[in-house]
């Protein structure tokens, strides 16, 4: 008898742990509550799912436990039983499936009114590009990669020649403007996680990927690889700051072009020295 | 088609081919190192994957010391612990899971089961096993090779498995990895037709398909779809071998490594996702159904009951198996492939809930006004359940693609397929070891033994498990050495994760205690005789204990009803074996 025991001891250590234990995800800072929303629904259904299937488990052991001249009832199917079962089931898993869907058409969709930044990965570091002042991204691939060029930037493209280079792992965004993040690498697989913003995607090399979001509060948030991409996976890390417009203009303004990237990088003294 | 109920029969279909007794092995070398007999084999299958099983628990101890302990031990660096990941994830999932289920309860269970003599390909069955022993000592070598096994993750993901920021990776690891697998899917295929052809052609008199024990049914069906699975990971593994090789550039872009631009170009490092999970997927079902079908059989011989819906439990493994090939992009929401593809792999791989709630449904239907014997192997059954459903449930988070956005690469999904495809099976695995014991030796498992490894194995598993998803939810993601104290951290991890350690430590060290068991009950187990557990399926009923080669004596048993008929109405016994002729409404008149 103790498993029964045991079993309704499970139910209730579960839901009190997840109730009560101080493990929860991190406040949200980004457009998608939905998908926290959603999550939550989640919980709720498979949490009461879990409950009724062990307890009642618990119960038929207890219930039906072995005793002398106690006998099974032979019972080898019950077709209405069994399709009610299937039909409250499959609503069960539309519940949840359908937000699910919605959600996810809004998370595919960028915003026209979106700005763009690239979101750059190496073994083991971030690296960020922004728009120039004409306002579109040059091209860009690994086969341009070199000593000046760290980011593989087209020499031979007009756009890319005023694009914004930032090094170091920290870049600035603006607060309540949708960005949509183009996520390239030019080595192995990475992905840019920062929890707070809960949306991340892999980094493929060889192709562009995206996502995008709206963040939603001011504040400096750890961004983390989420994608294994060698030893020192765990200490990519970066950080992104949210400020507001003005702010972030300012900083927009310390940033190096791609031109002058290129300019102060000819002296390998200075660069290393940065470095 | 269908003839579920116990029902007069005794026009039987006649034999289609010729009883043949296997020939005998006369030499010792014959009988016990190069046999051919499926039941020998299936113990060197097991004890094979147990003892490489071992080591992937040892791995997991490594790897659990520094999560729980981070800086105390010095000899786990970064690249050690992603070597221990590695190969922890890779032995269990292939060399262990995949192994024991098939190559071991198949090789023992299916002949038995379904009144055949022998697998219908001895001799290769025997060259399936030799293989798969030579599988499993390449990647034992790798552990011996400069550089050390890969640490590529069990993913194996291009290009950083064959770069050199990778342990392994740029050394002999990742080629001795790859071999390896190529090794155990020639190995498998060989027994996996075997099974297969098995079950389809040498059932005796009267087995037909929905007479079988849904045992047979969850192995044939994991089989089947092994078969067309595992090719897209061989000639995953072949075309990356090439690619680090031979200078080819299937999975491998243009790529700048240190600085250096590599000679690769082209290639697409999604295209090796896709084929890898292409088996990845049905993988995980090719080691669920034959738990599902060996779970089906000890609830309904323990609790003394027909499985509840024996019909729709069928349909439910087919139906499981074929959409299992429709859902196995689910694992790559955020690896960039087409957006648009997550409605799709969505709704698939949430429709695959359907049939496998129905499995639950109808195992806690079968308790149901049951008779529960609270053995060995029902505890393992209610094991499973708990955690099945458990870990099923949170497959519901991750299959919804837009959930799966901010748990994918977290804790959570280690949390996940550890519940569910790790932590239930093993438990479906241990269950069926104490009830099929008795007919492999004769004897029966220490009792006090199993208890004890029952419930620390039990409760321990499910308190490294269940925090486990908390420590994703919270955002670490996997594959992290050390998270360190980041600000999004709502509360130190550090506490639960020596806590997770502390329970893993001691699940790990109970296992001595049933392997020790195992070894002990073989000479001091009580004595089993025949069908201790008064079971109706062919295997309890044949005229040796443990069964010789040739599994019956001069005649094959003749199956007159399906496999679960317990506590019939009327019967003399509380079971009526699947051989017995007898006849319910004529007052239980033998034929």
């Amino acid at each position: 008898m103790l498993i029964a025991v045991v079993l309704v001891l499970i139910v209730a250590g579960s839901v009190a742990f997840h109730l009560y234990s101080p493990w929860w995800w991190t406040p949200i800072a980004s457009n998608w509550d939905y998908i926290d929303n959603t999550l939550v629904i989640t919980f709720w259904i498979t949490g009461a799912v879990f409950a009724a299937v062990v307890l009642f488990t618990a119960y038929c052991v207890w219930k039906f436990r072995h005793r002398p001249g106690h006998k099974a009832e032979f019972d080898p199917e019950n077709k209405r039983l069994e399709w009610w079962l299937t039909a409250v089931t499959a609503v069960g898993v539309a519940a949840m499936l359908v937000p699910g869907l919605f959600v996810w058409k809004q998370f595919v969709t960028v915003p026209a009114n979106a700005s763009e930044l690239e979101v750059f990965g190496q073994q083991w570091n971030w690296a960020y590009r922004l728009p120039g002042a004409d306002g579109v991204l040059g091209t860009a691939d690994a086969e341009w990669v070199s000593g000046e060029n760290p980011l593989g930037v087209n020499p031979h493209d007009r756009f890319g020649k005023d694009d914004l280079i930032i090094e170091g792992g920290e870049v600035y965004l603006p607060v309540d403007q949708p960005v949509k993040l183009l996520l390239r690498s030019i080595d192995v697989l990475h992905n840019f996680y920062v929890p707070e913003f809960r949306a991340k995607m892999d980094m493929v090399p060889g192709m562009v990927t995206y996502i995008w979001f709206t963040p939603t509060r001011t504040g400096n948030f750890e961004a983390l690889c989420a994608e294994y991409c060698g030893t020192a996976h765990p200490f990519m890390r970066g950080f992104v700051t949210v400020v507001e417009a003005a702010e972030y203009q300012e900083w927009l303004q310390e940033q190096l072009t791609f031109e002058d990237y290129a300019r102060t990088a000819s002296e390998p003294a200075t660069r290393l020295a940065e470095r | 088609m269908t003839d579920i109920l116990p029902e007069h029969d005794s026009n039987l279909p006649p034999r289609e081919v010729a009883d043949v007794m296997p020939p005998h092995a006369h030499s010792w070398i014959g009988k016990y190192v190069f046999s051919q007999d499926a039941k020998y084999i299936a113990i060197q299958y097991s004890g094979t994957a147990a003892a490489i099983g071992l080591v992937a628990l040892v791995l997991s101890w490594l790897m659990r010391l520094q999560l729980g302990f981070p800086g105390l031990f010095d000899f786990i660096t970064p690249e050690a612990y992603y070597q221990f990941v590695t190969m922890h994830g890779m032995i269990m999932v292939i060399y262990l899971l995949t192994a024991i289920f098939l190559g071991g309860f198949g090789n023992y269970l299916i002949p038995l089961m379904v009144g055949a003599r022998d697998m219908v390909f001895p001799f290769v069955n025997m060259l399936s096993y030799w293989i798969y022993l030579l599988a499993v000592l390449v990647l034992v070598a790798s552990f011996f090779v400069p550089g050390g096994p890969t640490g590529a993750g069990w993913t194996l993901s291009p290009p950083q498995a064959v770069l050199s920021g990778t342990p392994g990776g740029a050394q002999s690891g990742i080629i001795l990895m790859l071999v390896s697998l190529i090794l155990f899917i020639i190995g498998f295929t060989m027994g996996g037709l075997n099974y297969a052809v098995t079950v389809l052609q040498a059932r005796t008199r009267g087995m037909t398909m929905m007479r079988l024990p849904l045992t047979v049914w969850g192995i044939f069906t994991a089989t089947v779809m092994a078969l067309l699975a595992f090719p897209a990971l061989f000639v995953a593994c072949v075309m990356m071998l090439f690619d680090r090789l031979l200078g080819t550039s299937f999975f491998m872009p243009t790529l700048v490594e240190l600085g250096e631009k590599l000679s690769y170009g082209g290639g697409s490092p999604i295209a090796f996702q896709h084929l890898f999970w292409f088996f990845g997927h049905p993988e995980v079902y090719i080691v669920a159904l034959p738990a599902f079908g060996i779970v089906s059989d000890l609830i309904a011989v323990h609790a003394r009951k027909n499985v509840f819906g024996y019909r729709m439990m069928v349909w439910a493994i087919v139906i499981i198996g074929a959409l299992s090939f429709i859902v196995w992009a689910h694992h790559m929401y955020v690896s960039g492939m087409h957006p648009w593809f997550g409605f799709f792999f969505a709704t698939t791989t949430l429709i695959i809930a359907i049939p496998t709630a129905i499995k639950v449904y109808n195992w806690i239907l079968t308790l149901w006004k049951g008779d529960i014997h609270l053995t060995l192997p029902m505890l393992f059954a209610l094991g499973f359940i708990v955690t099945f459903v458990n870990g099923g449930l949170t497959g519901l988070f991750l299959g919804n693609v837009v959930v799966d956005v901010p748990l994918s690469d977290t804790m959570f999904v280690v949390a996940h397929f550890h519940m569910v495809m790790g932590v239930a099976p093993i438990m479906v695995i241990f269950g069926a070891i104490y009830h099929w014991y008795p007919k492999i030796t004769g004897r029966m498992l220490n009792e006090a033994m199993g208890q004890i490894h029952f419930w620390v194995t039990f409760i321990g598993a499910y308190a490294v498990f269940f925090p486990m998803h908390y420590v994703g939810l919270v955002g670490v993601p996997r594959r992290y050495f050390e998270i360190g104290e980041p600000a999004f951290l709502t509360a130190p991890v550090d506490g639960l994760n020596a806590f997770i350690s502390s329970a893993a430590l001691i699940v790990g060290a109970v296992q001595v205690l049933f392997l020790f068991n195992i070894f002990w009950s073989l000479r001091h187990g009580l004595a089993a005789g025949g069908n201790p557990w008064r079971a109706t399926s062919l295997e309890w009923q044949t005229p040796e204990t443990p069964p010789r080669h040739g599994n019956w004596g001069d005649d094959l048993p003749n199956v007159y009803r399906w496999a679960y008929d317990y506590s019939v109405p009327g019967a003399p016994k509380d079971y009526v074996a699947q051989n017995d002729p007898w006849v319910p409404d004529s007052g239980g008149r033998r034929l």
